[in-house]
């Protein structure tokens, strides 16, 4: 009878997306393993959001936490209240989002618990007595499985591991009080920046266009945020063009990017190198649109066009706009 | 300021592979993890403008010393490797017990880790070191300074960034945007030569044998194979209008647009 737990994350007190996928995994593990399934939130506004994860999950532990510790990091908040609430409760697995804040998170409570860990999940499934994680290694050249050897864990799983669904009945929610936190050395948000024209985040996008150093300009890059958005997808990049400035980091896609899995991605002037390869091998459907029929993505693209991307990508904008139109 | 960087040293990219035992086999050519190198670039731009001296800290097999002396011919001042038969097939709790330990025996300002390695794409390691040594821990940092007594760095955020604060020392993992590592000059590796290069054993960090590598992992690998091949791309070499048409009646039979 094992206890899984799903640990969420809120953005400006709403679940994330990744926080119902963990809640709807966690409910699918404890089914198959005929144990309990709980979604746990920390922060502030966390009852209140725990109504939609209750829909995901029969039960959510709610720990609500008052709003001047807003000015620390997301992960030294709910980090050692998980920890406490895992002395408490004495969970045998733990999953946590591989987000930036979820990762932090898990990093802390491996320090905080000393519990195993598996990393790294793109898919999650039960064996024997704990949780069996399926992992793309090595710039995807291997797929591997990896289990815990005791009863106890915490696992930190990708975004679009598990497609989140609604359980047949709604949970409820339970309030509840974290004793005994042993808070975090300190840090202080001292400020937040927003940098005007933040493109909208990738790694919850259905449709992501990425550009790459094919597109040959930070005006180049127009004709890809048009063909994204009339798609309605997200913009990707490679590293050379962050590098190189002609868009922001937080939309590089790769090894050092953020790992995506949309049902499509349409490469443009991509080169398809192993770096960037490892972020978005899994999407459902490739695109690629470059000039050169050898470029390392047509190892791993569904649909390859053969041509200059400042001639098929605004034609493809038009032709999709005209689809839509009509 | 002195600055320690934990650098990993991994298998080549793109000639990773695994041995019978389902380990990483790591007796193929090492090199610093790419992540890494953005960190001791920072770190060495960081004492170049405000003093003190770069070390390098690496967990790792024998092969691992060909990247430790690279970062010494790039400026580090000296490198620590903690070289033991006894640490291969670690689980991430022995990892980090690991490096808390070796770092404890090193005094610093600032633990400098990577966002994540090319072999392993944790990125959990450097939040659980610096919780297991209660030292301030700062993430996805695009920008390091010091700041008073203590440092302040920008953390990437959904929005653009946010501005943290800390006391020193503090541990301190950063991103891309600090960098593109440097490449050592002909001088650097000359003098790379002369600087200490330190070999700790598990008994040298205090910690018990018995509590790192295999015997004492916490997970394990159940099997590896081939990824399902993707199916292979169709290709489309059309004038851009019929392949426009094709590439739209293609994601339509998809069901993508
Ligand atoms: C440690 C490390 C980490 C890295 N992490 C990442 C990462 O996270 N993400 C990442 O993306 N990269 C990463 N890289 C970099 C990676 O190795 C590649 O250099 C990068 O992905 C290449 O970007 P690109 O495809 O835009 O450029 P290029 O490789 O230069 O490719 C450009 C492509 O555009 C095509 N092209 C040019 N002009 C046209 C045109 N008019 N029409 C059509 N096609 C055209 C060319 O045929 C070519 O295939 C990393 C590298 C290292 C060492
Ligand atoms: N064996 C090691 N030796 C030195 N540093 C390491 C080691 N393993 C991990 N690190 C550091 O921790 C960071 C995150 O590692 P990981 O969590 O394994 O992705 C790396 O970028 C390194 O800075």
């Amino acid at each position: 009878m094992a206890t899984i737990w799903a640990i969420g994350e809120l953005v400006k007190g709403a679940p994330t997306k990744l926080t119902l996928e963990l809640a709807t995994l966690a409910r699918k593990l404890a089914e198959t393993s005929g144990g309990t399934a709980s979604a746990v939130l920390v922060g502030s506004g966390a009852s209140a959001a725990g109504t939609e994860v209750a829909t995901y999950v029969s039960t959510v532990l709610a720990a609500d936490v008052d709003a001047a510790l807003n000015d620390r990091p997301v992960a030294a908040v709910v980090a050692p209240r998980v920890a406490a609430l895992i002395a408490q409760h004495k969970p045998d697995f733990v999953l946590v989002g591989a987000s930036n804040d979820g990762k932090d998170i898990a990093g802390a409570l491996v320090g905080l618990t000393d519990l195993p860990i598996l990393y790294n999940g793109a898919a999650i499934d039960w064996h024997e007595s704990a949780p069996r994680v399926e992992m793309s290694t090595f710039g995807g050249k291997l797929v591997t499985h990896s289990t815990f050897n005791g009863t106890r864990g915490i696992v930190v799983v990708r975004a679009a591991s598990v497609t989140a669904e609604p359980a047949g009945s709604a949970g409820t929610v339970q309030a509840v009080t974290v004793d005994g936190v042993t808070e975090l050395p300190a840090v202080k948000v001292v400020d937040s920046v927003a940098e005007a024209g933040a493109a909208a985040p990738i790694e919850e996008a259905r449709i992501i266009v990425g550009g790459g150093r094919g597109v040959g300009s930070q005006e180049g890059f127009r004709m890809i945020e048009d063909l994204a958005e009339a798609m309605g997808g997200a913009v990707g990049a490679t590293r050379a063009v962050v590098d190189a400035g002609w868009i922001g980091y937080s939309q590089q896609i790769g090894q050092t990017g953020k790992i995506v899995k949309p049902a499509l991605y349409v490469a443009c002037g991509i080169s398809g190198a192993i770096q960037h390869k490892v972020g978005v091998q899994t999407a459902g459907t490739i695109v690629a649109i470059n000039r050169d029929a050898d470029a390392p993505i047509a190892e791993f693209a569904d649909l390859f066009v053969v041509g200059d991307v400042f001639e098929i990508v605004p034609k493809l904008t038009e032709a999709i706009k005209a689809r839509k139109a009509g | 300021m002195n600055i320690v960087v934990l650098l990993k040293a991994v298998p080549v990219v793109g000639t990773e592979r695994l041995g019978g035992d389902l380990l990483t086999d790591r007796a193929v050519q090492l090199e610093a993890n790419g992540n890494d190198e953005y960190l001791l670039e920072k770190a060495l731009k960081l004492t170049e403008a405000h003093g003190g001296e770069v070390s390098v800290l690496t967990v790792g097999p024998a092969g691992a010393t060909e990247a430790l002396r690279k970062a010494l011919a790039m400026g580090a001042a000296r490198a620590i490797h903690v070289d033991d038969d006894g640490i291969r097939g670690s689980d991430t709790r022995a990892t980090v017990a690991i490096l808390a330990a070796a770092l404890a025996k090193v005094s610093f300002d600032l633990a400098f880790v990577g966002a994540d390695t090319s072999d392993g794409q944790g990125g959990v390691v450097g939040a659980a070191v610096a919780v297991r040594m209660n030292l301030p821990y700062l993430s996805y940092a695009s920008e390091i300074e010091p700041s008073g007594d203590g440092v302040r760095i920008h953390r990437l955020s959904a929005a653009g960034y946010d501005v943290l604060e800390s006391p020193m020392p503090a541990v301190v993992m950063g991103t891309q945007l600090l960098g593109a590592p440097r490449y050592p000059a002909l001088r650097g590796i000359m003098q790379a030569r002369a600087k200490p290069l330190d070999t700790w054993t598990v008994t040298d960090l205090g910690l018990d044998a018995a509590a790192v590598g295999t015997g004492a992992a916490t997970t394990r690998t159940l099997d590896a194979s081939k990824p399902p091949e993707r199916a292979g791309a169709t290709f489309v070499r059309e004038p851009a209008d019929i392949a426009v048409a094709q590439v739209v009646d293609f994601l339509t039979s998809r069901r993508l647009i």
